[in-house]
């Protein structure tokens, strides 16, 4: 083996030795699939909430239905801005990579008020549905709505948060593999979250009967 | 072997390719757009016969769901990825599970109901 080139090596390793004899898989690859259990279970709670929503969303009780409350141009911008986001989320996960501070504050900062903007335009919507009578106590259907887009935005409020968290330990902690690991969880989690809104924006706003 | 493990992990921890590449996002993000226009447009028109939209919009859907998977979190049929795969089968089925099986039984008990006249009727 060729101990100066251990990347060149760890090539060969991986295509020579069989899977079985490789011995345990990197810190990276564990982490991630850990995390990715996390994310799997999250979107089941996700499709619960689904569920009920399939269900309800015929039941408006005397109340206004789905297509007379909702305005596509809105959830369009919120869309982009959640596309976005993401997209700026994997800019600072290659940034953080190359170690490249800079780049990656700036990546960061752009996601992070993408996001926010996102939660700002849907808590838009929910006061100007509430303020109108229409509430989630309003009809079994507006409970379901509130609940599944009202999640989603906790979990995008949380991921802001936990954005803060990441910006402040590449701050003081540096590009350690520790913290680089735990970017490489954000990003994930960032990206789970706008599959989730897709689902979100089918079913209840472009679904919308 | 403590050597070269420790060589292992310090190579996957600065793999680039296993986040993926600039010109992936970029191509992940075009596809994501088109099929988020798609869905808007679809939604609106009335250039496509009314009952095929639900199912365009699923298939549009679906297709932007996988387009994240592959281009966002890199779910590849790689080796290492063998686990992170069998996970996301599993989570499918029981999402699937989830939301049919309550759509079927709630349409079911719904279909079976007996309405509130002949409710009342059984009850004198």
């Amino acid at each position: 083996m060729n101990a100066a080139n251990p990347t060149a090596s760890g090539d060969l390793a991986r295509e020579e030795i069989p899977l079985s004899k490789r011995g345990p898989a990197s810190t990276r690859i564990v982490v991630g699939f850990g995390f990715w259990l996390f994310l799997l279970s999250d979107i089941v709670i996700f499709a619960t909430l689904f569920a009920a929503y399939a269900v309800l969303s015929g039941q408006t009780a005397g109340g206004p239905a789905g297509i007379e409350l909702f305005d596509r141009s809105h959830v369009l911008i919120e869309t982009s801005c959640l596309l976005a986001s993401s997209f700026t989320c994997g800019l600072c996960l290659l940034a953080s990579e190359r170690r490249n501070r800079a780049a990656t504050y700036l990546w960061a900062a752009v996601t992070f008020l993408l996001g926010a903007s996102f939660i700002a335009l849907e808590l838009t919507e929910f006061v100007r549905l509430t303020n109108a009578g229409d509430g989630p106590t309003r009809s079994a259907f507006l409970s379901a709505f509130f609940s599944l887009v009202g999640t989603h935005g906790l979990h995008v409020t949380l991921g802001l948060g936990w954005l803060l968290v990441m910006m402040a330990q590449v701050a003081t902690l540096g590009f350690l593999p520790m913290v680089k690991r735990r970017l490489y969880c954000f990003a994930l989690f960032w990206h789970a979250l706008d599959i989730v809104w897709i689902g979100v924006f089918t079913i209840v706003y472009l679904g919308a009967r | 072997m403590a050597e070269r493990r420790s060589a292992r992990n310090e190579a996957s921890d600065s793999d680039a390719d296993a986040h993926g590449s600039l010109g992936r996002y970029v191509l992940g993000l075009g596809l994501a757009v088109a099929l988020t226009l798609a869905s808007f447009w679809v939604a609106g028109t009335h250039a496509i016969w009314m009952p095929g939209i639900p199912v365009l919009l699923a298939v549009l859907a679906i297709a932007q769901m996988g387009v994240h998977l592959v281009f966002f979190l890199n779910i590849s049929s790689g080796p290492d990825q063998t686990n992170n795969v069998l996970a996301l089968a599993f989570g499918i089925f029981v999402v699937g599970l989830v939301v049919f099986g309550s759509m079927i039984i709630m349409a079911n008990l719904n279909a079976n109901m007996l309405s509130m006249p002949q409710l009342l009727q059984l009850q004198r």
